[in-house]
């Protein structure tokens, strides 16, 4: 079945972990391996590690519209990558073709060394291995919290009723709403369904989660338990690629910030650096525009 | 006044033409249990074809739809039981109704199923599909559950008119409840047996009728 990744090979990381350490720890059991095989690339990066999420040459276009010009990006174990940009820079369109959501043009996507773009990749085995969180949480209306979570557990894993209806309690306790099981997404407040979407997809056991700017479409004081639950899964060793504005979590929470535009990531590097001292201009002029609002 | 009782409200004739009434509403019935299952079945596959992406399934999908809707459903009967003979092909009184019933009402459903698709955002399907559900899963446990909820008190509605469309059926001399009404009518020289078969659609229909009207106010509030 499914092999621990935690303590094997993962960084001690647990310097970050400054919230409730029994929480981290039930995030952390959370964090499998699943026993998906795709076409494996043997290259290795500097480290001697296999990136988590692999992004070499990307570009998309809308019609005439070139959004993505060529994006190389490399996340590593456990990493947060957040990725911030004025809009239209491209960082959601990279971000969904990191699912395949969206069809790149070229370039190739790896996951834990496998080649998830072109064609005969079984996308529906590869997506579990990629959780995504939408700004608009794409809860299922119809279905309670408990199902939204059991519904791709049953389909996708083929998990019997009473082992999914486990798993995904264990999924949203894990985001605190264990006593919302049974609430309606329309029952509930728009940070409580955006814990539930995370439970969601964090319930497959992904190897990498995406977040599209997953606290912009809530109420200022619902966006505080939101980040928590990013946080705890962090400080679990969840490897993430975070869209988002909220500056303050990435100055706290990410290991490395990239700035994007026009298509292309124009700097990164660590959050002090980026925030501090912008070596671009244009990651400068974002950042002034940012602060002045 | 008497006059009017006897010839319409003939409680003798309505008992005497009772079970010819009767026998009527069984092929009646008999018709509805042919045509709404087929009708809401074609229905689906129209609105999944007129939501296809790809545009050779779309538009031929488009152009039934809107061809079966713009054709009165009583001349599409007496061209398939009348008109289709002319080309070799015979058909029973039953077969020529459910055939053209079930065109008609593919075309009507179809409509309300788009609909219903249309309404329920793609974010639903981009959801589904990045937790690794298929297609067909997509469709099956997230859009149409919804989709089939939105436009309910519209598909009930569609349904109360296929059940009186099949009065049409008397046409092609399909012995349904109107026919026979009217057979006894012709025999007993009085009306009563009409009115006999007005009341039972009356019953039948009314709280599917006010059901509807729930619906609505259901949804307006």
């Amino acid at each position: 079945m499914a092999t621990w990744r935690m303590g094997t090979s993962r960084p001690a990381d647990d310097t970050t972990s400054r919230s409730n350490p029994e929480l981290s720890h039930r995030v952390r059991s959370l964090v499998f391996l699943p026993a998906v095989s795709a076409v494996t690339r043997p290259a290795v990066s500097a480290n001697g590690l296999v990136p988590s999420l692999e992004i070499c040459g990307l570009h998309k276009s809308f019609g005439p519209l070139e959004v993505l010009k060529g994006v190389d990006l490399k996340v590593a174990h456990s990493e947060l990558v957040f990725v911030l940009g004025p809009s239209g820079s491209g960082k959601s369109t990279m971000l969904r073709c990191c699912n395949r959501l969206e069809e790149p043009d070229f370039g190739e996507i790896f996951i834990e060394g496998d080649l998830i773009t072109g064609r005969g990749v079984n996308l529906n085995a590869i997506r579990q291995r990629i959780g995504m969180v939408f700004q608009a949480f794409n809860l299922y209306p119809h279905l309670s919290a408990r199902k939204n979570v059991t519904l791709a557990l049953r389909k996708v894993r083929g998990m019997r009723w009473d082992e999914s209806n486990a798993h995904a309690m264990e999924a949203l306790d894990q985001v605190g709403l264990a006593d919302k099981a049974e609430s309606y997404p329309s029952e509930l407040s728009g940070g409580q369904q955006q814990r539930v979407a995370i439970a969601r997809a964090l319930a497959l056991e992904p190897q990498v989660m995406l977040f599209d700017e997953p606290t912009s479409a809530l109420d200022p004081e619902l966006v505080g338990d939101v980040l928590e639950v990013m946080r705890n899964m962090k400080a679990a060793g969840m490897t993430m690629l975070v869209v988002s504005h909220e500056m303050n979590f990435a100055r706290e929470a990410a290991d490395r910030v990239i700035f994007m535009d026009q298509g292309q990531i124009v700097e990164q590097g660590l959050p002090a650096e980026v925030f501090g001292f912008p070596r671009h201009e244009r990651t400068r002029a974002f950042l002034s525009r940012v602060k002045g609002m | 006044m008497d006059r009017i009782v006897d010839q319409f409200f003939n409680l003798e004739i309505m008992v005497a033409a009772w079970p010819t009434v009767l026998q009527g509403l069984g092929m009646t019935v008999l018709i509805c249990l042919a045509v709404i299952p087929m009708g809401l079945g074609g229905g689906l596959l129209a609105a999944l074809g007129s939501t296809a992406r790809r545009h050779w399934i779309r538009w031929p999908v488009v152009v039934f739809v809107d061809f079966f809707r713009a054709i009165p459903p009583l001349v599409l009967l007496i061209f398939v039981y009348a008109g289709l003979p002319f080309a070799g092909i015979r058909l029973s009184p039953f077969a020529a109704v459910v055939i053209a019933f079930f065109l008609n009402n593919s075309a009507y459903y179809g409509e309300i199923f788009r609909a219903g698709i249309q309404s329920v955002g793609f974010g639903q399907t981009e959801a589904a599909r990045s937790t690794g559900l298929s297609a067909i899963q997509t469709l099956t446990h997230v859009i149409l559950p919804q989709a089939v909820r939105n436009v309910l008190p519209d598909l009930l509605s569609n349904t109360i008119e296929v059940i009186k469309l099949t009065s049409l059926a008397s046409v092609v001399s399909l012995a349904e409840m109107l026919y026979s009404a009217d057979m006894a009518r012709s025999v007993t020289y009085n009306a009563s047996p009409i009115v006999l078969a007005a009341g039972v659609y009356l019953v039948l229909l009314w709280p599917l009728v006010r059901l509807v009207s729930r619906f609505g106010r259901g949804l307006a509030t």
